[in-house]
């Protein structure tokens, strides 16, 4: 078990450095950088040439690259250009919403999909089944960011139940109860949006799943063996049909990422996906490059995760 | 006479295809005693497997006619609860293939221990694993403890059937079936698992029905042997009788399929055509007549029924009495 984990992390290694000199590379391709779009127009373009000549921007990209390398590994990411701060700081007010509305979200997720695969599964081709699977194809079939427009008008400015923007209302002192319970609030119809969205891919995997291992030989060994129903379904086919979803947990983590970009956007949330967007827009390179990095080392970590949890629970992988 | 154990009236297991039901097993009554080895062979579809599977209760979508008698109980009709008692605790069963049939994330002590947790709800957990052990040990598996904590996929086929046969006779059932209980392992591992349930049957003191295709398995094991075709039985004997004295078209091509060492041959023997499919399966007269045309219309019955022959072996529809092999090569279709 050690022994496995151990080599995968170090799997990881490469990974993460070829990931970083992508990041790189295609961070420096984008057309124009943070002085073109900024600053007066009326400022010579010789000074300009000088300054990016003083921040290094002409020196040759492996050059460039190992500096900002040395900078990530020192916790430096470098200075943002539209906050005048640095990325670090940024970031680190950011990645804690992000956080909690990617927790709440995979919370919803699992909450409305395993009993619903679990009943769409057990009761294959019923009514209830056919009902389900009209839901997840209608999810397949809905934008996100169409769903979240939606939802966001329907229960946060017709009904008025939610708020419409921000992570805690004003105003609040940190660390209160008051402050903790409008996080949550204000996470909510955002983590819910996005959840009733992205879960249909388990529920539809998970429904297949117990279709596929009702069949299985083992079960009608557990019938024999004078197992109930509910002790089949329970023991056998349930825990069986859980492993795939358990391998998904950690990509989960990576559709989290494409869809905070959007339903942060939305909500107005101020976490890592609205920077991100925002960044872009503004030629902000170095926070562009810092929170494609760190999107990039969770899809890494939760890559990781599946392997794990996989080894955890089903034990034909943890012998390789 | 011994004692009945197993009593089939009139069964008849039917499965849906598109609208209707087509009979798998049509009408077949059978008995099996205390302590007796019944044999069912027939070739692959004539419903053998069917039939173990009603016995057991374990169809899920199939209709079930008629009565199927054990204890009291007729499986045929049974709330699913007195089923689950009698499942794993009066009657075992081993299937087919051991590679799927266990549990992949279950180690193989849990498995064996989930049928004594079911039957024997009293045993406390040590004395349990010792039983386990003892279990493992009795259908000779190798260093017990440590099995006892391994998965299926760390064991060989003939262990996960030694396995599968230790979970069926955990609770020293009176009824035993093997579904083919050889015929995924290879032909070295065959020979050790059947006299495994040989060895078993001397101190089980239980009733066996072994479902199989394997004319010598039969030789080996049985004391009564029914043939099944078209999800009837053609013919059932003592295994005396019916390997020295054969009647049914059926069975007679059958014994005669089998490679003999002694005899130089040229070709195998092969029955003509094949068994139907379900849906279109013979439902009047003799339902082997397509497969052996040369024997005259009028030598089948129109209703064929089991007739005795001698005591105790029976031959469905009167054609044995006028069934003989084709002379010549060409006239048999064999393999060319």
């Amino acid at each position: 078990m050690w022994k496995f984990t151990v080599r995968r992390i170090l799997i990881m290694i490469p990974q993460i450095i070829l990931l970083s000199v992508l990041v790189f590379i295609m961070a420096k391709m984008m057309p124009g950088d943070a002085l073109s779009g900024m600053v007066d127009p009326n400022v010579d373009p010789e000074r300009l040439d000088e300054i990016r000549e003083n921040l290094g921007w002409n020196d040759p990209w492996h050059i460039q690259y190992a500096d900002w390398v040395g900078g990530v590994f020192q916790g430096d990411l470098g200075q943002s250009f539209r906050f005048k701060m640095p990325v670090t700081e940024i970031i680190g007010q950011r990645i804690v919403n992000t956080f909690w509305l990617s927790v709440a979200t995979l919370v919803f997720t699992y909450l409305i999909s395993i009993p619903l695969g679990i009943t769409s599964g057990r009761y294959n081709d019923s009514l209830l089944d056919q009902a389900i699977t009209s839901y997840t194809y209608i999810g397949f079939a809905t934008p996100l960011f169409i769903f979240a427009l939606v939802m966001l008008w329907v229960f946060g400015f017709m009904l008025g139940w939610f708020p419409t923007s921000g992570s805690v209302a004003p105003g609040l002192e940190p660390g209160t109860f008051e402050y903790v319970m409008s996080k949550i609030y204000h996470l909510i119809l955002p983590a819910f949006s996005m959840a009733l969205i992205t879960t249909v891919n388990t529920v539809q995997y998970l429904r297949s799943e117990i279709i596929d291992t009702k069949q299985k030989d083992f079960i009608l060994t557990a019938r024999a063996k004078g197992a109930s129903e509910s002790r089949v379904y329970n023991r056998h086919i349930l825990r069986n049909s859980l492993l795939p979803i358990a391998a998904f947990f950690g990509f989960e983590i990576t559709g989290l990422i494409g869809g905070t970009v959007f339903v942060e956007n939305i909500f107005g949330y101020p976490g890592m996906g609205q920077l991100f967007l925002e960044s872009i827009t503004l030629r902000d390179y170095s926070v562009v490059t810092s929170v494609v990095l760190l999107f990039g080392i969770a899809s890494i970590l939760g890559a990781l995760l599946s392997d794990i949890i996989l080894s955890l629970v089903d034990p034909r992988i943890r012998i390789k | 006479m011994s004692e009945k154990l197993l009593e089939i009236k009139n069964l008849k297991t039917s499965f849906r295809i598109k609208d209707d039901y087509y009979a798998a097993v049509d009408n077949l009554s059978l008995s099996v005693n205390k302590n007796e080895v019944l044999a069912v062979v027939g070739e692959s579809g004539c419903g053998k497997s069917a039939l173990a599977f009603s016995v057991m209760g374990l169809h899920t979508r199939a209709k079930i006619e008629g009565n199927i008698l054990f204890k009291d109980h007729d499986i045929a009709n049974i709330s699913s609860n007195d089923l689950n008692n009698l499942r794993g605790n009066e009657m075992g069963m081993i299937f087919q293939d051991p590679l799927t049939s266990l549990n992949p994330l279950m180690e193989i002590g849990d498995q064996i221990g989930e049928t004594l947790i079911l039957h024997n709800k009293d045993l406390s957990a040590e004395k349990r694993k010792e039983k386990i052990i003892g279990l493992l040990d009795k259908v000779g598996i190798p260093r017990p403890e440590r099995v006892y904590k391994q998965f299926p996929h760390e064991l060989s086929g003939g262990m996960r059937q030694r396995v599968m046969i230790a979970m069926a006779i955990a609770n020293e059932p009176e009824l035993l079936i093997a579904d083919e209980p050889t015929t995924a392992l290879d032909v070295t591992i065959q020979s050790q698992i059947l006299e495994l349930i040989n060895e078993l049957k001397e101190d089980m003191n239980a009733g066996i029905v072994l479902i199989t295709h394997d004319l010598g398995v039969v030789a080996e094991m049985a004391d009564r042997v029914a043939v099944m075709y078209a999800g009837q039985i053609v013919e059932i004997a003592d295994v005396h009788t019916l390997f020295e004295s054969p009647k049914h078209p059926y069975t007679r091509s059958l014994l005669n399929s089998v490679p003999n060492a002694d005899k130089a041959q040229d070709k195998l023997h092969v029955i003509q055509g094949i068994v139907p499919a379900l849906q279109n399966l013979p439902r009047e007269g003799c339902r082997f007549k397509a497969r052996i045309p040369w024997v005259d219309d009028s030598e089948h019955e129109e209703n064929p029924e089991l007739h005795e022959v001698t005591p105790g072996h029976f031959v469905r529809c009167t054609c044995y009495k006028h069934f003989d092999f084709p002379e010549s090569k060409e006239e048999q279709h064999g393999i060319s």
